[in-house]
């Protein structure tokens, strides 16, 4: 019987798995640090994906007639290639910065549900901006933020209803935002302290500009693909060019 | 039996909730959508969250009855204390969904709610057997002595107790609280328990009825569930980690998973209430053995 209780007890530690988080920066507080628009510097650089991308994986929206639009299949874009390169990276100073402290955009961030797909799929916002939520589509969506360091939410929006405005107070990296009327629909939302990020579109490109001259890490993020960092040093003016490399062993699933 | 039938139905529907990841399609609760009794477009996870909403309400209201017609009809003060422990857990199970809608799916909340409703499910079950003609009829074979080193009495509860944690380990995996290992530890354990308290049960008792009908049973879904787990692991874990979202042949195996194991935690439930009701304990043998009043009574 001993036996039995200790398996028993060595079963259930081996499970428990509170997934292992690393606690992003806290967003300083007070007045706002100024920079010299007139020495600072730019990087820009494209995201490659070294390998054979995997094949798209089709999304089936028969489950909702308000989904289904035209005859054009759709396709998953948790990994997007396109000629090499890779869609729907966040590109961010990860380090560097200091205790500066940047204002917060007036205007909001705009997140729009189109097709039953979030659109953008990546979306970086900075601290406090207002998230505007849109659904353009004559279907019923939830939105659910599963957020660890911020607080998590689930909000109904009727077809064609009233924006959601939200914000979040924290920075937190790809907090996975999900529909569950549409079990494909899902988007990584960025919440950074500063306003030094950009997520790549079909080209790869990326392009940090305003940045204080200093030494810097630079980090590029994928959802599936994780994330590469390399340092960085910017003269004041300075436009540096800096590529990121992704190959199909890096790919989690 | 009826209302068995519906709690396993319940139990489908469940599942399907889980397996379409629609756990939060209907935002509120006790309302949905902020009201008590308006059906909405039944599309999208909505369809299955709401549907699972619809069946608990209606096993609600049957186990109500169940619970007022037991304290009615029958005699026997321990089946009405069932009565009412069944309504008092479909009220703490329905608490419990409206929980995990409210916190936004928290994994232990969602594994109580899973476990609850199992347990839920062979209470129903014990109620039936309890008020069948049968029990009420066939006397106790209770000269039948539970004799081997570890009796089929104990035996039974073992397999209780291995099934309950399966069904933890299960729950909290497809839950997101734990990783998938354990559940495949854990499979490998609850099958050599339950091989030895059915196999027991055959070899030992095969002439007591019940006691046969439950150990075949246990088997016979043993191997099922076995054969559902391997390819729910294979679909969910091994061929649809790329998925965009739940495919058929996903839902397909871990409900059926699900369903399986509701229906071997109830079997174990009964051959362990059957063993205790035709076997006599070794101490009891002995006491009566010893006693030679008895023996000659």
């Amino acid at each position: 019987m001993r036996v039995l209780l200790a398996s028993l007890l060595l079963v259930l530690a081996l499970g428990c798995s509170e997934k292992p988080h690393t606690p992003t920066a806290t967003s300083p507080t007070g007045p706002v640090t100024p920079i010299d628009s007139a020495t600072t510097a730019t990087i820009t650089g494209v995201i490659t994906f070294d390998g054979i991308a995997p094949k798209p994986v089709p999304i089936d929206m028969s489950q909702d007639p308000a989904c289904v639009m035209g005859t054009e299949p759709n396709f998953s874009q948790s990994l997007t290639v396109e000629n090499g390169k890779l869609q729907n990276v966040y590109v961010y100073i990860k380090d560097g910065l200091g205790n500066r402290i940047f204002a917060t955009p007036s205007e909001p961030a705009t997140l729009d549900q189109h097709g039953c797909r979030y659109v953008p799929h990546v979306l970086g916002i900075m601290t406090n901006q207002k998230l505007r939520i849109l659904n353009s589509d004559l279907a019923l969506h939830n939105v659910h933020p599963a957020a660890h360091d911020n607080a998590s939410w689930n909000i109904s929006q009727s077809p064609k209803g009233e924006p959601i405005e939200q914000s979040f107070s924290k920075p937190e990296l790809m907090i996975p935002v999900k529909c569950n009327q549409h079990p494909w629909m899902k988007m990584y939302l960025n919440v950074s302290s500063s306003p030094f990020f950009f997520v790549t579109g079909k080209d790869g490109k990326f392009e940090i500009k305003g940045l204080p001259p200093g030494d810097y890490t630079i980090a590029a993020l994928h959802e599936r693909l994780g994330e590469k960092t390399q340092r960085i040093t910017v003269a004041p003016k300075e436009a540096k060019s800096i590529s990121f490399k992704f190959s199909p062993t890096d790919d989690s699933k | 039996m009826f209302l068995s039938l519906c709690v396993f139905l319940l139990i489908i529907a469940g599942a399907l909730v889980t397996s379409n990841d629609a756990g939060l399609a209907v935002p509120d609760w006790p309302t949905s959508f902020g009201s008590f009794y308006k059906i909405p477009p039944m599309v999208g996870g909505v369809k299955y969250e709401h549907g699972h909403r619809m069946i608990a309400q209606f096993v609600g209201f049957l186990t109500i009855i169940l619970a007022i017609w037991t304290q009615r009809v029958d005699r026997r003060r321990n089946i009405r204390i069932l009565g009412w422990t069944a309504l008092a857990l479909v009220i703490t199970q329905g608490i419990l969904g409206g929980l995990t809608v409210k916190m936004l799916l928290p994994w232990y909340v969602s594994t109580g709610h899973a476990m609850l409703a199992q347990t839920f499910f062979s209470l129903t079950i014990l109620m039936s057997i309890f008020s069948s003609r049968r029990w009420l009829e066939s006397p106790p074979k209770s000269s039948l002595p539970d004799s081997g080193t570890f009796g089929l009495r104990n035996l039974s509860l073992l397999a209780l107790l291995a099934v309950y944690m399966q069904l933890f380990l299960g729950a909290a995996f497809r839950h997101g609280g734990m990783h998938f290992l354990p559940h495949i530890i854990g499979a490998a354990f609850a099958t050599v328990i339950l091989l030895w308290a059915s196999i027991r049960a055959l070899t030992g008792y095969a002439n007591v009825r019940p006691i046969r009908a439950a150990a075949s049973a246990i088997l016979g879904l043993l191997f099922l569930q076995l054969v559902l787990g391997f390819g729910a692991y294979l679909t969910r874990v091994e061929w649809g980690k790329d998925a965009a979202q739940p495919r058929m042949s996903m839902v397909a195996t871990t409900v059926a998973h699900v369903a399986i194991g509701a229906l071997l935690l109830a079997h174990c439930f009964m051959l362990a209430v059957q063993a205790y009701r035709h076997l006599s304990s070794r101490a009891a043998e002995t006491s009566l053995s010893s006693d030679p009043k008895a023996v000659t009574a």
